[in-house]
């Protein structure tokens, strides 16, 4: 069954890819992940934190020294032009450009549109064929109204728009009072597509040390749920393509995930616990159930139970909230 | 020098030339010369070639005599090899140098300069250094500014080549080694133009090798030898004419001309002064000056002072000279005069021999000394000098620039104006972590190399690394720039920072009608109304125009923190108008890109901004009248400060050190304890505050504090009352005491605001979290209240029951004998050096090795150790930074071998004493020697009691016995540096001195790099950082000094990292301490070349430990005797990547950044590094005991 599709311009054998994840970081993961089908693989973020903290770290702690006492006018050798961390990732990225043949999605995490984005370009020249924007911007200001925050998300979008002629997909939190009209605003300035949805490390509690301590637990299924929603919300309705990050473990959520309208589905905690060969266990899973179900093609399948073609739109609107409440009674 | 020159210092000019010249370069750091091979390492690993295009091979060695050594080889096997040094480096070569001459091999060392310690210390300039090897058979060669330094690097080594003869080019430290000034480039033309290649195949055809083998290094007898060493004589006797050739061909090639002696001046002078180094430039300028008046003065400047040309130094005096003055840069005790002024004397002397003397009547000759440890040379002290030869009988000895009311040696002086007034002068004050003296260099290079200005700038830095204050002297003018000395008469001063106005006179050095900048927050009127009086009178007086800015504000919006130094760059520019404003912004912007180009766009973003928003933050200021105030400036120390302090530190502490005279000082070197206390530096903006309902008493910030700052006490209830009201106490916890109060208290005019105290604070508010037992606030609104809880503090007994077992908790609670240093913020060797005198500091005896820990423990003005009520502290010394491991043997065996007389004397008075002290206190005095602090407690007080005895009884041994007494209590000695000395430098007499099995302790302060010269790898340096000789990050493992130690079977070795294991720090120090023979304790110690703010130090020991980056261990032999093996681990196994450690460092991102694949298999190998450590100390923790402590030495011989 021919299950090629295409997503931010380039041309894919199925949806299944790789999403943003540390699997990036050993080249033999990326062969594994390349080898077990992958479509497309996406690099780990580079933080727009990790760029400028690595600059202002490495200028103020020698800065701080130098010209002060006679013996010792500066205690360590001159930086070098380019940083650790980012000169790292770039090498990264051209060695995983180098060492696969699928497409590679670069991605950069940040929440301003000042300097750091000129990094985008460097992604491109380094040999990405696209690039995924994650935008985690998380208010605690009360003087922030929504407006402006998404505002902001645009106006990072533009800001990086600006700098590459690759297509650029954004990567959102599901936290926004109208995504619809988010994605079209960023749809309109020329967003090629939206990944729904980052997820957030989440602060946890030391009770000992009084102390928080951020988190990140791998994903499941039920994580899904989330997803579907807004992804049948949003297909078909802007020119924007859509892909689900966030709960595909078996090839019944990939059909979940497809069913609701998206165009490719980022997997990263089923390879994390199972290896990257579990992409080919998805794969072939998807593969057989279609064929169980008689699908003829991709297109049958995709976007079958969004918002505008499933037989009960309301149950992905207010009206399932009634639904389920009314149906959920007490234990006894 | 013309518009065409580069802005660089002495020693970047040197380092140019001799990078180039040479192929093998060996190297060992010693200010001021340090920066010569550290560019050339630098060089060297961006792949920059010599002249023959092949990259130098650089090597640093162990010390300088290893340096030295390697040259050696490396000439004799046929390379143009050199190396850099100074001071005691320089001696270190000695024997080598007298090889390389001997051997007649080509070859030029580069030397800035230094003062030899003596009673004292000085990293700074003369010719003491250069004068002890004048008898090595180098030729000498003096330059005496940074273009000279740069031709005659060049000069040196083309003699050299042509001679045979070796040469050592020398030039003033720092003076010229650290100034600014415009360089002339040579080419590679130049250069290979003044090499030829036919001298240099012959120094390669005497090169050692197997396929013409010859012998060299054989041994003479007294048939021989003699004739032998004869044999070189017509190589010296041609040297002087091959010298001169050289100058003569650059000169044709450059236009430059020197001569082997220059002289200046009046072309009938009378009155000539001979010297040579920069001080020659300043007797030149004066000497033209007073010429062009029509007085008959001239100067000798010697460039050639070894093979010394008795013929040209004649042939430069004019026949009409009268008098003269030679001046030397160096004091030699006890000599009939110092070096170039017998030689100078015994020219002119023999001139009177011959035949056709050039003087018929010969020149009366006075010699003088000046400029010792780069004591300033003026126009005026050259003025003073030919007034005195101007004298019917001119002093025979005489010195210029202090005032010696002792021996009256010294000649008055005047200070005297005679730069040309079309040079722009400034002069800023800074702080080093402000960036006044980067910005002011930046200013430099614009106006130098940018400009069409010829430019000069000099800095002097601070003896203090925390808080250190800079002082910068900058000129500027359309004519070259001579003035190798510091700014007077300055057009221009900039306070940057506004505390200064109080703690020294910024107008010293300005002239009528100059103008003053002040970094204030206060606004124009606010600034104005805060001078003290003096200040106000002298702006007033001198007509100054007084100018404000708040750089900080401007800093913090344009988000460059506290760096300020643009900000006041651009002000600078604006108000000076050495260049109009556009043009001034153009090019700070363009230097600010220059500079911090390589930190990321942000960095510059920043800076560009605040260079935007300065001028229109600028503001001046009305000056009224007359003064607005009657406060008064403050004086340097407080009037309760002992006589000593305030009539001599205090001067020092003003900046007017300069003015005391020789009277004001100990003859020997030799000064009290414990004034750290009187200097009151304010330097925290923020300090810690104690809130004592939160604190569970587990005395962390007091172990853990750098400086001394945080204190804690328990006191008896009952003297609570010596606390102003209100200060917060509790009840002591702990069940040693009962009925006591427990404080901590901070010093707030001492602290430094690193935060580490409150980072480690345990004691969480439970309902806000955020709030500790310690937090940082704002330091003035609570200085005035601390200030009186700190006295009260102080008043507070100390805790003298010495039954009190002391651990990591209660060790806080005894009094800190090292308090309130001069160590960075944040630093991590204090607190183990404070600790130990916490444990043992009332019997401790100290031999510190060269390096910060003497620098912070013993820089005058004022020093850190300190003594307890009853006047006894830690005695502390610095020998050299080689021989520190011998220097506490020596002090071992004096005071073992008095503690043997003391018995003897004892045992010898025994008859006479028992009737008067009883049984019990003869049986204690003669015991062998006290275990604890009991046992020491009460030896003392039968000490006491033996002491009343012996006045009444009679005779030389009661005498004897009286002054030898205390030596019946036992004394610990300590010896303390860090890894440069342990691992480098010092390691040969280390190993012998453990091996001897006396009682001594070490405690090495490992920061792992040589911190106090800038940040150089030694062998503690870990695999994969970077350091200064090993940019790309080191290849080799760190060594193992305690498995090496270990090795003897009979030493106590100790690994310790107080940040992670702070009990286990107390455990092992005391442990060393009572073991009874040699102990090593090797201490990680977090440091600023290691590039992370040392507020997260103690969180980065932990991650080390953990990581096993530094596992803990006890290594006790004593152990055998239970049967256990001696090795106990005291850390958990590795747990993780060691590259969690390694990156959270500059020092290994720096690698990292240079060179990702070599730094990935650095942290590759780092890591099989902890695993093979461990495995091996895991094998050594459980190995059965199979050797018992008969390994340990024989005991010594009874006596």
């Amino acid at each position: 069954m021919d299950l090629s599709t295409t997503y931010l311009g380039l041309r894919l054998a199925h949806p299944l890819i790789v999403g943003a994840s540390p699997m990036v970081d050993d080249l033999d993961q990326v062969r594994r992940l390349e080898g077990a089908g992958a479509a497309a693989i996406v690099m780990r973020s580079l933080f727009e934190e990790q760029i400028n903290r690595e600059v202002e770290a490495a200028a103020s702690h020698s800065l701080a020294h130098d010209d002060s006492y006679a013996e010792a006018l500066s205690y360590l050798p001159d930086p070098v032009g380019t940083l650790v961390e980012s000169r790292a990732w770039f090498d990264q990225l051209r060695a995983v450009r180098k060492a696969v043949k699928i497409p590679v999605i670069a991605s950069l995490n940040g929440t301003t549109a000042h300097g750091w984005v000129k990094h985008a370009r460097e992604m491109e020249e380094a040999g990405a064929d696209a690039l995924e924007l994650n935008i985690y911007l998380l208010s605690t200001r009360a003087e922030d109204d929504a407006a402006h925050i998404e505002d902001r998300v645009v106006e990072v979008a533009e800001a990086v728009l600006a700098q590459v002629k690759i297509p650029v997909a954004v990567k959102l939190s599901p936290f926004y009072s109208s995504l619809p009209n988010l994605v079209r605003r960023l749809g309109q300035r020329g967003v090629s597509g939206v990944v729904l949805f980052n997820r957030f490390l989440q602060p946890d509690i030391d009770v000992e040390a009084l102390e928080v301590t951020p988190t990140l637990r791998l994903s499941d299924s039920g994580e899904l749920l989330l997803r579907l929603r807004w992804l049948a919300i949003l297909h078909g309705r802007e020119p924007v393509q859509l892909a689900l990050s966030g709960g595909v473990h078996t090839p019944v959520d990939a059909v979940k995930g497809l069913m609701a309208g998206a165009d490719v589905l980022q997997v990263v905690s089923a390879l994390l616990k199972n290896g990257p060969e579990h992409l080919g266990i998805l794969y072939e899973g998807l593969v057989s159930w279609m064929r169980e179900h008689e699908y003829e093609s991709l297109d049958q399948l995709r976007g079958s139970m969004s918002l505008l073609r499933c037989p009960d739109p309301e149950a992905f609107e207010r009206a399932n909230y009634m639904r389920v409440l009314h149906t959920w009674r007490p234990g006894r | 020098m013309t518009p065409r020159s580069i802005m660089v210092d002495g020693n970047e000019a040197v380092a140019m030339v001799a990078h180039r010249c040479s192929e093998v370069i060996a190297l060992y750091p010693i200010t001021p010369s340090s920066s010569m091979g550290e560019l050339c390492d630098d060089w060297a690993a961006k792949g920059k070639a010599n002249l023959w295009g092949a990259v130098p091979e650089i090597m640093e060695m162990q010390s300088e005599g290893g340096a030295i050594g390697a040259v050696h080889g490396a000439l004799q096997a046929g390379t143009l090899a050199t190396t850099f040094t100074a001071s005691q480096g320089l001696l270190l070569m000695i024997p080598n140098l007298y090889k390389i001459a001997g051997e007649l091999t080509a070859f030029c060392m580069h030397v800035a300069a230094r003062t030899v310690a003596t009673h004292a210390l000085s990293i700074f300039g003369d010719h003491s250094d250069v004068m002890a090897v004048r008898q090595c058979g180098l030729g000498l060669l003096c330059s005496s500014s940074v273009q000279e330094a740069h031709d005659f690097a060049l000069i040196g080594l083309s003699a050299s080549l042509r001679t045979r003869v070796p040469f050592l080019h020398f030039f003033d430290g720092f003076r010229t080694s650290h100034e600014i000034g415009g360089l002339l480039p040579l080419s590679d033309e130049d250069m290979l133009s003044m090499l030829p290649a036919e001298d240099l195949a012959a120094h390669r055809e005497r090169a050692l090798t197997p396929d013409r083998p010859v012998l060299r290094g054989s041994a003479q007898n007294p048939d021989t030898f003699f004739q032998a060493r004869e044999a070189c004589n017509p190589f010296y006797l041609s040297c002087p004419s091959a010298v001169q050739q050289c100058f003569d061909e650059l000169a044709t090639r450059t236009g430059r001309q020197y001569r082997l002696f220059d002289y200046a001046g009046h072309p009938q002078a009378e009155r000539v002064i001979v010297l040579m180094g920069s001080g020659g430039e300043t007797a030149e300028e004066a000497a033209l000056h007073l010429s062009r008046q029509g007085q008959r003065v001239g100067v000798v400047r010697v460039r050639l002072f070894r093979p010394f040309d008795s013929a040209a130094m004649l042939a430069a005096l004019p026949r009409s000279t009268k008098v003269i003055a030679v001046l030397d840069r160096t004091k030699e005790p006890g000599a009939v005069g110092e070096p170039l002024f017998q030689d100078v004397l015994t020219v002119l002397a023999e001139d009177g021999q011959t035949d056709a003397p050039r003087f018929s009547v010969m020149p009366r000759v006075v010699g003088g000394r000046y400029g010792l440890s780069s004591k300033e040379f003026t126009p005026g002290m050259v003025m003073s000098v030919f007034a005195e030869l101007a004298q019917p009988r001119p002093r025979s000895r005489f010195t210029v620039g202090i005032v010696d009311d002792v021996t009256g040696l010294s000649l008055p002086w005047q200070e005297v104006d005679i730069e040309d007034r079309e040079v722009s002068r400034a002069v800023f004050y800074g702080l080093g972590s402000d960036g006044t003296v980067g910005a002011n260099k930046n200013s430099i290079k614009i106006l130098g190399e940018e400009g069409g200005r010829y430019a000069q700038g000099y800095f002097v830095y601070d003896s203090k690394k925390a808080g250190a204050v800079t002082v910068s002297h900058l000129r500027f003018g359309l004519k070259p720039i001579r003035a190798p000395y510091l700014v007077q008469g300055a057009d221009f001063v900039g306070i940057h920072q506004f505390p200064f106005v109080d703690r020294f006179d910024p107008l010293k050095r300005a002239r009528p009608g100059a103008t003053l900048l002040i970094n204030s927050p206060h606004g124009p009127q606010g600034t104005w109304d805060r001078l003290p009086l003096e200040l106000q009178s002298e702006i007033i007086g001198l007509g100054v125009k007084l100018f404000v800015i708040d750089a900080y504000a401007v800093a913090a919006e344009a988000g460059v923190g506290r760096r300020i130094n643009t900000v006041m760059q651009t002000c600078w520019f604006a108000i000076s108008g050495v260049l109009p404003a556009e043009e001034a912004i153009t090019r700070i912007k363009a230097a600010i890109d220059k500079t911090y180009g390589k930190r990321g766009a942000q960095v510059l973003a920043s800076n560009h901004r605040a260079v935007d928003n300065a001028l229109a933050a600028l503001q001046q200021v009305e000056v009224p009248a007359a003064p607005t105030t009657t406060r008064r400036r403050p004086a340097p120390v407080s009037h309760e400060a002992p006589d000593l302090v305030q009539r001599v530190l205090g001067m020092m502490l003003g900046n007017n050190g300069d003015l005391l005279p020789v009277s004001a000082f100990p003859v020997d070197g030799t000064w009290p304890t414990g004034t750290a206390r009187w200097e009151k530096r304010n330097l925290a903006q923020e300090i810690p505050s104690w809130d004592a309902a939160l604190c569970i008493q587990c005395n962390k910030c007091a172990m853990v504090c750098p400086h001394a700052a945080i204190r804690i006490k328990a006191f008896p209830s009952s003297m609570a009352r010596v606390l102003p009201e209100g200060t917060p106490t509790l009840p002591y916890k702990g069940r040693e005491l009962n009925d006591h109060r427990y404080i901590v208290q901070v010093a707030p005019e001492d602290c430094t605001g690193c935060t580490i105290c409150v980072e480690v604070c345990p004691a969480k508010d439970k309902g806000n979290p955020r709030h500790k037992a310690l937090d940082m606030v704002p330091q003035a609104p609570i200085r005035e209240r601390e200030i009186e809880r700190f006295e009260g503090f102080l008043e507070l007994p100390e805790l003298e029951d010495p039954s009190i077992k002391l651990d990591l908790r209660t060790a806080q609670l005894m009094q800190p004998l090292f308090e309130f240093s001069g160590a960075c913020a944040g630093c991590g060797e204090t607190p183990y050096i404070k600790l130990l005198t916490q444990l043992v500091g009332d019997h401790l005896l100290i031999a510190n090795a060269t390096g910060c820990s003497s620098i912070y423990g013993g820089n005058l003005p004022t020093t850190p150790y300190t003594t307890n009520r009853d006047g006894r502290g830690p005695a502390w010394s610095n020998s050299l930074f080689e021989d520190n491991a011998e220097f506490g043997l020596g002090m071992r065996l004096a005071v073992d071998h008095l503690s043997a007389v003391a018995l003897q004397q004892v045992e010898a008075l025994a008859p006479r004493l028992a009737p008067l002290l009883g049984e019990e206190t003869m049986r204690g005095l003669l015991a062998p020697p006290q275990k604890d602090r009991v046992e020491i407690a009460a030896q003392r007080r039968r000490v006491q009691a033996l002491r009343a005895a012996l006045a009444g009884i009679e005779g030389d041994v009661s005498k004897r016995l009286s002054h030898l007494a205390d030596y019946l209590v036992q004394k610990s000695v300590w010896m303390i540096g860090g890894d440069g000395w342990a691992y480098d430098i010092g390691y040969g007499g280390l190993d012998h001195v453990l091996s001897t099995g006396r009682d001594i302790n070490v405690l090495v302060l490992d920061t792992e790099v040589y911190s106090n010269t800038g940040g150089q790898q030694s062998k503690a340096t870990p695999r994969g950082a970077s350091a200064r000789f090993a940019v790309a990050g080191k290849a080799t493992a760190k060594k193992d000094l305690g498995l090496m130690m270990m090795a003897y079977g009979s030493i106590y070795v100790a690994r310790i990292a107080f940040g992670a294991k702070d009990a286990q720090t107390v455990k092992a120090l005391q442990e060393a301490e009572s073991f009874p023979g040699p102990a090593i304790v090797i201490a990680y110690s977090h440091c600023v070349a290691h590039g992370y703010d040392l507020a997260h130090g103690l969180e980065q020991q932990k991650v080390a430990v953990e990581t096993g980056y530094w596992p803990l261990y006890r290594y006790d032999p004593r152990r055998l005797e239970q049967g256990e093996a001696p090795m106990q681990l005291d850390s958990a196994p590795p747990k993780g990547d060691v590259g969690r450690f390694m990156r959270a460092e500059s020092r290994f991102r720096v690698a990292e950044a240079i060179d990702p694949e070599r730094f990935r298999l650095a942290l590759g190998q780092a890591q099989e590094d902890v695993a093979t450590r461990w495995a091996l100390y895991q094998a050594l923790a459980g190995a059965p005991a199979q050797r018992s402590l008969t390994d340990a030495p024989v005991p010594e011989r009874s006596r």
